[in-house]
């Protein structure tokens, strides 16, 4: 097991590589430039800029920089000071004046006082606690939801559960964001519209963003659990005369969990990594807009690094759910 | 002497004798249309795609000046969705206040909100009639979605249907270009598009195709590139739907007796295998229309959608959402109008599925 956790790790250096690859040459192949959308600058300056940010050298030569400064790691005796261009997210001092410093990811061209390491020190933080508690709502929701509704399937409570799954599938939480804004902030005025903080102002973000997950999850817990339920080994259970809930959770629950949780990775994945719509309507300062604001603005280091982010939390996510179907499936076995 | 009787009737009947033998017909669409109407929600659904659809059509007289030439006059919708009146900002109707009670009207402690009864929902913040603009913005929505239909169709389930007859090293070579694509975030891609032809720069260029362009895109409102960007990114899981399918009934016995009998290969594919796996087709992209309109509107909110002054519900939403504490109807009122497309087609997609469904055959 050990093994093939090494090697996925490997192979996730791998995927950085070619999303790395592949996000530079399609970012530098659009023309326009982090300068050019301004107004027009005189050309001795625009050649400062590019010289200071390295743009004029060859794009290859760009490239292995780029990935030299967040991949090596250094040690400097120099005095440990945050500039722009040498900000880097790991500082650990050594004793006798050096220090260990690694992952240094660059300048943001378009907000000119920060560093991509700022926006991930700053912004991560919330959107990754908004992710988590939309996911913990999504599952804490969903789950039972699906469960009741395979069931009871066919009654009322089928319909009522895979209602309200067709409901947060269907509104997109651009159509349902106001709406809650207005009923639950403006109209009873239980929660805050906007901001992040307190508990008044994280619960409507986190149930927007939480509740078309929640239905994905339903819907596929349902079906998978229907298919389960109708397996002999579960008649035998009732044969043997166990209570309908441990039969349920011991032995129906987990086989069908499989499909659930094979979603759940990429769910997980999308909603840490900040929603732009979510965040925009409700003011939560994440890092959403800078997945796409980065790019309109041809920020290349924060569109870089958002990306690698996003891969690398992906591939991460989904390696979590590999080593998840074993526990689920002691059948499945990795050499 | 009853039986007598049933026996007579029936050589009577054989013999052509006028009795009307009435046979309720079998194939798999009339079943499944039959089914479909069962299903309440499917039915609600379809319904609210086709008042929508009249009102989009017939918002203003465009239909007819197609054939009588000159200028659509506005029909539908009480007024054009462009028509500034800035005397006229953000007035409110009076049964809106009672249904918004924040909004107080001037008047009240605390007041704020012009009352006028001239338009039915209200202004926004230029004037522009928001009933006008809601009905306008049904076309930028059901453009998109059967636009996105017609191209998700015509390249995926032809460049599927191609994969999946031929097999082998095409089928093996396409797929995998479907598995590039499908590994690249096309949200990015769309953007990108988006952001190098909309630029300032672009406007500029006359004689370029860039130019050329940007300047279909303009008079169309902006819809153009939002046909592109939904093309390129929309036709990718009909195409493997379709090779997927295609697989299944290329080794069945009536395919080979038809290509035993010599029958061309494209006759092949669009007489037999087409007809059969035009179920799933069809549930698959009703299902992805939901979809492309989200997209649409997630174009508009982060400014790359239509143009203005063109009105989309999702770009509503957006100005909307700036004064959603004050005058809370401009958001809540185009995005319920999102909603309600949504769950119509949701649910319409939802019971084609079921009505579709093979293993229901006979059920009724």
């Amino acid at each position: 097991m050990a093994r093939y956790i090494a090697r996925r790790l490997l192979w996730l250096l791998v995927v950085v590589f070619f999303v790395s690859l592949i996000t530079f040459g399609f970012a530098r192949a659009v023309p326009g430039g982090p300068f050019s959308a301004e107004k027009k600058l005189p050309a001795a300056v625009l050649a400062q800029l590019e010289k200071k940010y390295n743009l004029d050298a060859p794009l290859w030569q760009q490239y292995l920089s780029y990935m030299g400064d967040i991949l090596i790691p250094r040690i400097t005796g120099e005095a440990v000071e945050g500039s722009l261009l040498s900000d880097y997210l790991i500082n650990i001092p050594l004793g006798s004046d050096l220090t260990f410093q690694w992952m240094n990811f660059g300048p943001s061209y378009k907000d000119r006082s920060r560093t991509v390491n700022d926006i991930f020190r700053e912004n991560l933080p919330v959107s990754f606690e908004l992710g988590f508690y939309a996911f913990i709502l999504a599952v804490v929701v969903g789950l039972p939801l699906g469960v009741v509704a395979a069931l009871k399937q066919n009654t009322l409570w089928d319909y009522l559960a895979m209602s309200v799954a067709i409901f947060g599938v269907s509104v997109p939480s651009i159509a349902l964001g106001p709406i809650f804004i207005w009923l639950f902030a403006v109209e009873l005025a239980w929660f805050l519209p906007s901001g992040w903080g307190s508990w008044r102002q994280d619960v409507l973000p986190a149930v927007v963003l939480g509740v078309g997950s929640s239905a994905v999850i339903a819907r596929l817990t349902r079906a998978s659990l229907l298919q389960v339920v109708r397996e002999d080994y579960i008649r035998t259970a009732r044969a043997k005369g166990l209570r309908e809930g441990v039969i349920v959770v011991r032995h129906a629950l987990r086989n069908s969990l499989i499909p659930v949780v094979t979603v759940m990775g990429p769910i997980f994945a999308f909603l840490v990594t900040g929603t732009l719509v979510t965040e925009t309507i409700f003011g939560v300062p994440g890092m959403g807009k800078y997945f796409v604001g980065s790019i309109t603005n041809r920020d290349y280091p924060v569109i870089m690094g958002t990306i690698l982010f996003f891969a690398i939390i992906i591939v991460l996510a989904n390696l979590i759910v590999d080593l998840m179907y074993a526990w689920l499936d002691p059948r499945i076995r990795y050499t | 002497m009853a039986v007598q009787q049933q026996a007579a009737s029936r050589v009577a009947g054989t013999q052509g004798a006028a009795l009307p033998v009435r046979r309720r017909e079998a194939s798999l669409w009339a079943d499944a249309w039959r089914r479909l109407l069962k299903n309440k929600a499917a039915v609600t659904g379809g319904i609210i795609i086709l008042i929508v659809l009249v009102m989009a059509i017939f918002a203003d007289t465009w239909v007819f000046t197609l054939f009588t030439g000159g200028e659509p006059q506005p029909l539908l919708a009480p007024q054009s969705y462009e028509k500034q009146s800035l005397v006229d900002n953000n007035v409110v109707p009076h049964w809106l206040t009672v249904v918004f009670p924040t909004m107080k009207p001037v008047g009240e402690v605390g007041g704020y909100a012009k009352l006028s009864d001239k338009f039915i929902l209200g202004a926004d913040y230029n004037g522009r009639d928001l009933l006008s603009r809601i009905i306008y913005g049904a076309r930028v929505s059901l453009a998109v979605a059967f636009v996105g239909s017609f191209i998700s169709l015509l390249i995926g389930v032809v460049y599927g249907t191609i994969s999946g007859y031929f097999g082998g090293r095409v089928d093996n070579l396409m797929m995998r270009f479907v598995d590039v694509m499908y590994g690249f975030p096309d949200i990015l891609f769309v953007i990108l598009l988006l952001a190098f032809f909309r630029s300032t720069t672009a406007a500029a260029e006359e004689g370029t195709l860039r130019g050329f362009f940007t300047m279909i895109d303009n008079s169309m409102g902006g819809m153009f590139f939002i046909f592109v960007g939904l093309g390129v990114t929309a036709w990718m899981s009909m195409a493997r739907l379709t090779r997927g399918q295609i697989l299944s009934l290329r080794e069945k016995e009536f395919i080979e007796a038809a290509r035993s009998i010599g029958t061309f290969d494209i006759r092949i594919m669009t007489r037999h295998i087409l007809p059969n796996i035009l179920g799933p087709i069809v549930v698959n992209q009703t299902l992805d229309i939901p979809r492309y309109i989200a997209t649409e509107a997630f174009l508009s909110f982060i400014g790359l959608g239509v143009l203005r002054p063109t009105p989309s519900w999702g770009a509503m939403i957006v100005d909307g959402s700036e004064a959603i504490r004050t005058y809370p109807h401009q958001a809540i009122i185009p995005a319920l109008a999102l909603a309600i497309i949504m769950f119509a087609f949701n649910f319409l997609g939802d019971g084609l599925r079921d009505a579709l469904d093979p293993r229901l055959k006979g059920s009724d």
